[in-house]
This record gives structure tokens, sequence and C-alpha cells, in this order.
């Protein structure tokens, strides 16, 4: 199952930024918070949505694994 | 109050203006709208107007000859751009590109020099708003030309990688910034340049660290680009 980004509901103001910057629609705004959609396509992990997120309230961590290869 | 005066009084060019001055400014302000990845400026062409967010997100970023970008800042609502270069009369020190659908209010040059002559304290905001982006940039300059973010970058990655079965720690790009005492722009092109070198692999939600001796030797300060490059100067 893909990753989605991990989204702080309590500190989420509704403002939609990363919604607007989302070109996955990974996101939608239930009740003027921001969630991840279960219907909508698989998030890139362009973490555009935590760059322009205003309270931190969603955030794209990065697993740092080191590789199997030789 | 007008939607327009409303917007304008909020921001911190126009902090303490009446509402008489600020209904007279809203007549010199126009709208532009920026579909998602339409350039709004293209850095060297005259600089015009100043522009001032009321929705969406805008890039703000400089290109290098060969190509690479480098972010400057993201401007969101509330934010203003462009305005170092429009009050000497240069040209756009960097381009600006709406990352999603934007409504943005400009005042053009002519017009903001008007306003200025007519109104000190309007000047006196402008200083102060000038002066927090002379702040960020010389942070950013700073990061760019004498700090060793990338070798940094290469340290946190080493320290905090797991063995891909949840050993490892998870880390956001601005996490790793608030480790780095750097910014997360810095660290998104700390990231793509040892990427670009085949240290690591950024896929999805995962960095793999393909070259571990190799990305040490960064984290000890190795320099990454050629050595032909070393010499220009102490920048990464």
């Amino acid at each position: 199952m893909k990753e989605k980004p991990v989204i702080k509901s309590e500190l989420c103001n509704g403002c939609g930024l990363c919604l607007s910057v989302c070109s996955c629609h990974s996101l939608t705004l239930v009740s003027g918070v921001i969630c991840c959609s279960s219907a909508s396509g698989e998030c890139d992990w362009c973490t555009l949505c935590e760059a322009v997120c205003p309270t931190g309230a969603i955030s794209c961590p990065f697993e740092i694994v080191f590789s199997d290869d030789p | 109050m007008t939607p327009q005066v409303d917007f304008l009084k909020k921001i911190p060019y126009f902090t303490g203006l009446s509402s008489d001055e600020l209904a007279a400014l809203a007549g010199y302000v126009f709208e532009k709208r920026a579909e998602r990845g339409e350039m709004v400026l293209f850095e060297g062409k005259p600089a015009e107007a100043v522009y001032f967010i009321v929705s969406g997100v805008v890039k703000v970023f400089k290109t290098s000859a060969d190509g690479k970008e480098q972010i400057l800042h993201l401007a969101r609502p509330g934010d203003s751009f462009n305005d170092v270069p429009v009050l000497p009369g240069g040209v756009n020190e960097a381009s600006a590109q709406s990352i999603a659908p934007a409504l943005l209010y400009a005042l053009g040059k002519k017009d903001l020099e008007a306003l200025l002559q007519e109104n000190p304290r309007l000047a006196l905001n402008i200083i102060r708003v000038l002066s927090g982006k002379v702040q960020q940039l010389m942070a950013l300059v700073e990061d760019l030309s004498f700090k060793r973010v990338v070798s940094r970058v290469a340290r946190i990655l080493l320290e905090s990688a797991g063995d891909g079965l949840g050993q490892g720690h998870r880390l956001t790009q601005q996490e790793i910034a608030a480790m780095a005492g750097t910014a997360r722009e810095i660290v998104g092109r700390s990231l793509k340049a040892l990427e670009e070198k085949g240290l690591i692999r950024v896929e999805n939600h995962r960095i793999i660290i393909t070259r571990r001796e190799a990305l040490g030797a960064v984290a000890g300060g190795e320099d990454l680009r050629p050595r032909s490059q070393t010499t220009a100067g102490p920048g990464e």
C-alpha cells in the first residue's frame, strides 16, 4: 500500500494551500480540515504540501535506509 | 469595505494605513490570475510591478547557466515578491512561477513611486519589508557560500538510516533542515546534489543510501564538486 502524507488535523487551519499544490489529488478537504483521500490517486511524495503548509499540519517523512545493492 | 481593501490592510506593506488611504490605493492595484505552472515573471526582464499573493502559491527562483534551479522562497497568501528590483528600476532578479492556481494583486512601478512620495507610513512599511527580505537572503547566501550544508545532510542521513525493516528514523525535509541548521530549500538542493552523484536514491517516501562509504566521505568534508570548480570559492 502506498504511503500518504501525515496529517495533524488539530493544526490544520483549512486554508487549502496543500490541496491547491497537490498534482496527484491525494488530499481532500472535509469539514474544513485536510485529509488524505482514499478515492484519489497515489501520492508521488513531491512534498510540496509540506512545503506550503503555514501551520506544519502536514508532513511527508522519508524512511532512510541502506541499499542492499553491492 | 471592498474585498480588495480588506485584503490590502492585512499585509505588511499597508499596515496602519487609514481606510481612505487604502481605498485610494486600491484604485492603483490590478489583478492577475495565474494557472498552476504558469510563469508570472522571468528573470532578467524589466521589473514593472510588485506582486501580492491573495490566494495560491508562487515559487520564486533563480536558474543557473547550466539549468539548475535555486528556489529562493515559496510565496504564500499575504506575501509579496519582486519588491527589490522595482524601485531602483532594474530587472527582475528572479523568476516566479505559480505552483497552484493563484490570484495576485500587482502595483506598478510608477504608481508605487507616486504613493511613496505621498505617504511616509507606506515608505516606512516598505523599508521594514525590504529589511526582512535582506535578512532572509543573507541567511541564504551564508548557507550557500560558507557552510558545508551538504556534509551535514550526508551525516544526518547516515546517522538516521535503518535496515528498511522499521529500524531507522523517518525524517521530513523540514526536520533535516532543522537538524542541519539550514532552510528546507537548501536540504532539497543537497539531496538532489547527492542523488546526482549517485550516493543516494530518492524513491517515493524512501531515501536509499546506495554508496555508504562515499556518502561518509562527503559527511567528513569531501567536496562534491569536480576539482576544477573547488578553487573558485567557498561554496557548496
